[in-house]
């Protein structure tokens, strides 16, 4: 009655037993290794948005005040929007441009919803670094093209926010917006 | 010698701690209160699952609905969920459209645009406003006593829902000899302190007119709203118990499997 | 340091070569936790309970580390931010139940593995050090759950920060300025919550560093086992992997089922109603009691009623609260017996089951209210709780009479054994 621990080994299992016991050990293995993906994924997806973050992922903007010329700016996902209400002259300057010449080729057809092409709405968000261009508010600076004018690095914008001059690579973004009403959006 | 000392202190602390235990006690005075009071209804609830076991069960969803109508039309005079978004009422069956219109009904502080406070309605985003917007108003409007918020009602007593369903068809006329009533409560025995400063709620049948043609009764509206609470107290409830299932189900299969290969592992010493 | 039978590490590649000559963390593991530990034979179930304390630590550490990408410590928001996890982040509900559950778990598990220890007296030489640590571990654990459980911010996270750091008040002179400090205020306050929160999140990584010294202090002299008898030959060990590897899967999978079967069935089952209320500093609960997990030493608090020797009550309850702890440092010199495992000593084993009933008493007693017969009831159960460790143990250890040893780990299995099996005869132990 030696009560040694016999070892593991091949030379002391019956023919075929090896291949059972690695079987069940990989079959644990494998099965109890499923398990971690979903609590992996618990943990990623903790991160993503929540439920009040996504509710507010839409934002309903009322344009009935704004005169042409003008511009206004609103929030929407913690980026600022602008919408601004171009001018005739403004729109027929934009559709006098060269379309292939641009950086970033768009008509201001391209960029607005049709039978509304008054209204252009944009992020804030300059595509070079992220900065917030002048150009929305009363008073500040337009730059070159009578668009927008972002400060940090010298990027121009003419009034369809399409990027002329500067480093800037992209025009300013349009966000997905639907119109409710002829002066009513929801952005999102 | 640390044996010594061990002794010492051992005495020390015994001899204290039982002098002690050996002083006369001041008698208690009979508390009245203690004996009045009442456990909870134990009730069967649709989100208990079978044999009201907790471990299946979904919430009732037409129950859920008329528990909201019954707090909107009845509660929310006084009690606030403001825990609970109206973006959440999707949870009850709600469309987005017929939540758009519940939390236009609610007023919510903004500010204009000349930055003086203000009220806009409320959107799916925004959570139930209060009631009252402190302590101190809540008070001053309701005789002293403050209204709670609901939101987390059912989780916060002691068997919390069966409770809240207890409390709202508890309330008695019959208040027992001896037992000191002001003038301005009512008496209710599955309240804490017996007298409670909120008037019987849900006081006649008939108080609120369902649509789905269940029993108006007070009985019913308090089966209702108490399932509401529920939801609002743990909107994730269903969920949890889903998840649960089939987590217990995965360990018991990892944990047979493990079983079986502990025993291969260990066949080899147990024949020893 | 290990038996000279050991397994060896042999790096099976050249990349493995290369790493073990520059940094040999798979030797590490190998001999910690691998096929390089050789742990007696005869362990049982109730030396999972060391591994499992880890897992619940990891558990509570991970989640821990979640909850706080999402809670705020600031007393205007932090309950509604525990809410924000129940009802907004995805799955947060859950998170935010296996790290309150989790806690609980974690506390149930060091008990068991606490109470292992001292039937089987794993405290006893050589491995002071080893028990002192676990004491260690113990204390941080008690001051992290305190503080986790202040965050909440409910009524009775307020009113638990309020009682226990009360608690300093009672020391002479200095006292009342060390509430104000710990407070960092005048009552519990956003100072109160942002240094809890701060060291709620350090102290599981210092409880981490100490388990890892725990875990050393265990390979210098190897595991104790159920006969307390010195591994003597290979023959009374197994490699750590793949035998307690194994068995610990188990364990764990058993743990886990109770583990879920509380976080999704009953996740509110062990905590207080009154903390799902907004913490209010003009409102005291008509009960404040802690968690479960710390009522005996709340019991052993609550039961010192009475000035002694000048001494105000008060004074003596945190005094006797802190011994009660303190006290088991010492137990190894307090208990004389050469023997370790109860299963060898009649008189001890009966005391043990005694203490244990008494522990559980005054478990009882600490979440109840303290009226009698409670308070009467706490003060007697208190009274045998130091008597055990600090009257009886030392003079039973000194004059019991043991059973007979068997000579080796693998005489006492294969002695099992033959009863179990009924079958061939086979060599009993002289007993």
């Amino acid at each position: 009655m030696a009560s040694e621990v016999r070892q593991a080994t091949a030379d002391n299992l019956e023919p075929g037993g090896e291949r059972r016991r690695d079987f069940l050990y990989v079959a644990t293995a494998a099965f109890a290794g499923a398990g971690v993906v979903p609590v992996a994924w618990s943990l990623v997806n903790q991160m993503n948005p929540s439920a009040d973050v996504l509710a507010l992922a839409s934002v309903d903007l009322d344009l009935s005040a704004l005169q042409p010329g003008q511009a206004i700016k609103a929030a929407w996902r913690g980026k600022p929007i602008f919408a601004r209400h171009l001018t005739p002259e403004e729109i027929a300057e934009s559709n006098k441009v060269d379309v292939a010449s641009l950086r970033d080729p768009q008509s201001l057809a391209d960029r607005t919803k049709p039978g509304n092409e008054q209204w252009l709405i944009t992020l804030g968000v300059c595509t070079h670094l992220g900065c917030v261009p002048l150009g929305a508010a009363e008073g500040e600076a337009k730059g070159d093209f009578g668009g927008y004018f972002c400060p940090c690095h010298g990027s121009h914008y003419d009034a369809a926010a399409r990027i002329r001059k500067g480093p800037a690579p992209k025009n300013l973004e349009v966000p997905p917006y639907t119109f409710k009403s002829p002066t009513a959006v929801t952005i999102g | 010698m640390i044996r010594l000392g061990a002794l010492a202190v051992g005495l020390l602390f015994v001899l204290n701690v039982l002098w002690g235990a050996v002083q006369p006690r001041e008698a208690e005075a009979p508390n009245m209160a203690e004996e009045l009071h009442k456990h909870p209804k134990q009730m069967v609830w649709a989100h208990n699952g079978p044999g009201n076991l907790g471990i299946f069960g979904t919430f009732d969803r037409a129950q859920l609905q008329r528990g909201f109508q019954v707090y909107k039309e009845v509660c929310s005079a006084c009690h606030s969920i403001n825990r609970v978004a109206f973006r959440d009422l999707a949870d009850l069956g709600y469309t987005e459209a017929q939540i758009k219109t519940i939390a236009a009904e609610y007023e919510v502080a903004t500010i204009d645009s000349n930055g003086e406070p203000t009220t806009r309605k409320a959107t799916g985003a925004d959570k139930f406003p209060l009631v009252y917007a402190n302590e101190a108003a809540a008070r001053a409007a309701q005789n002293g006593a403050n209204p709670p918020d609901l939101s987390l009602m059912t989780k916060a007593r002691h068997d919390g829902v069966n409770y809240v369903y207890s409390l709202l068809t508890g309330y008695s006329d019959d208040v027992p000899k001896g037992w000191n009533k002001p003038e301005t409560s009512y008496y209710n025995p599955y309240f804490h302190s017996i007298n409670i400063a909120m008037p019987p709620p849900l006081a006649a049948d008939g108080q609120v007119t369902y649509a789905d043609g269940t029993a108006a009764t007070t009985d019913q509206y308090a089966k209702d709203v108490t399932a509401f609470l529920t939801w609002t107290a743990e909107p994730k409830l269903e969920n949890r118990k889903e998840t649960g299932v089939a987590v217990i189900l995965f360990l018991i299969i990892m944990t047979g499997l493990g079983y079986l290969s502990y025993r291969k592992v260990w066949a080899d010493v147990k024949k020893a | 340091m290990s038996f000279p039978w050991a397994k060896q590490y042999q790096p099976t590649s050249a990349v493995g070569q290369w790493m073990d000559e520059r940094l040999p963390l798979a030797r590490f593991v190998y001999g910690a936790l691998g096929p390089g530990y050789p742990t007696p034979k005869n362990l049982n179930a109730f030396y999972n309970f060391g591994v499992l304390a880890g897992v619940a630590l990891v558990i509570q550490i991970i989640t821990g580390v979640v909850l706080a990408m999402h809670f705020a410590a600031d007393t205007r928001v932090a309950f509604d931010s525990v809410e924000h996890i129940m009802r907004d982040v995805n799955g947060g509900w859950m998170i935010r139940y296996m790290h309150a559950v989790g806690a609980s778990f974690f506390f149930g598990v060091v008990y068991i593995h606490i109470f292992r220890g001292l039937y089987y007296g794993s405290y006893k030489p050589p491995r002071e050090v080893l028990w002192m640590l676990g004491l260690v571990i113990f204390l941080l654990m008690m001051a992290t759950a305190f503080m986790g459980y202040v965050l909440v911010w409910g009524q009775m996270s307020f009113w638990g920060a309020q009682v226990i750091t009360g608690l300093f008040s009672a020391l002479p002179v200095v006292g009342p300025s060390i509430q104000t400090w710990l407070l960092g205020g005048f009552s519990p306050d956003n100072a109160t919550l942002n240094r809890f929160f701060s060291l709620h999140y350090l102290l599981p990584f210092v409880t981490f560093g100490v388990i890892i010294l725990h875990v050393w202090a265990l390979h210098i002299p190897g595991s104790n086992n159920p006969t307390g008898v010195d591994v003597k030959s290979e023959a009374d060990t197994v490699p750590f992997h793949p035998y307690y590897t194994a068995k610990d899967f188990v364990g764990l999978g058993v743990y886990l089922i109770v583990f879920a079967a509380f976080v999704f069935f009953m996740p509110n089952s062990l905590g207080e109603p009154d903390n799902y209320i907004p913490a209010n500093p003009l409102s005291t609960p008509a009960l404040i009691v802690p968690e479960w997990y710390f009522w005996p030493f709340y019991a052993i608090l609550r039961a010192f009623t009475s000035d002694f020797l000048g001494v105000p009550a008060k004074l003596w309850g945190v005094i006797g609260m802190f011994a009660s702890i303190l006290l088991l440092f010492v137990l190894p010199w307090l208990d004389q017996s050469p023997v370790r495992s109860n299963n060898y000593r009649p008189l001890s084993r009966i005391l043990f089951w005694v203490f244990v009933a008494v522990a559980l008493g005054l478990g009882v007693c600490g979440g109840k209210p303290a009226h009698e017969p409670w308070v009467r009831l706490s003060q007697v159960l208190t009274a045998y709780y130091f008597a055990h460790f600090l009257i009886i143990l030392p003079i039973v250890s000194k004059l019991e009479k043991t059973s007979p040893l068997p000579n080796s780990i693998s005489e006492a299995v294969l002695a099992k054994y033959g009863k179990t099996g009924g079958g061939a005869p086979v060599a009993q132990p002289a007993e």
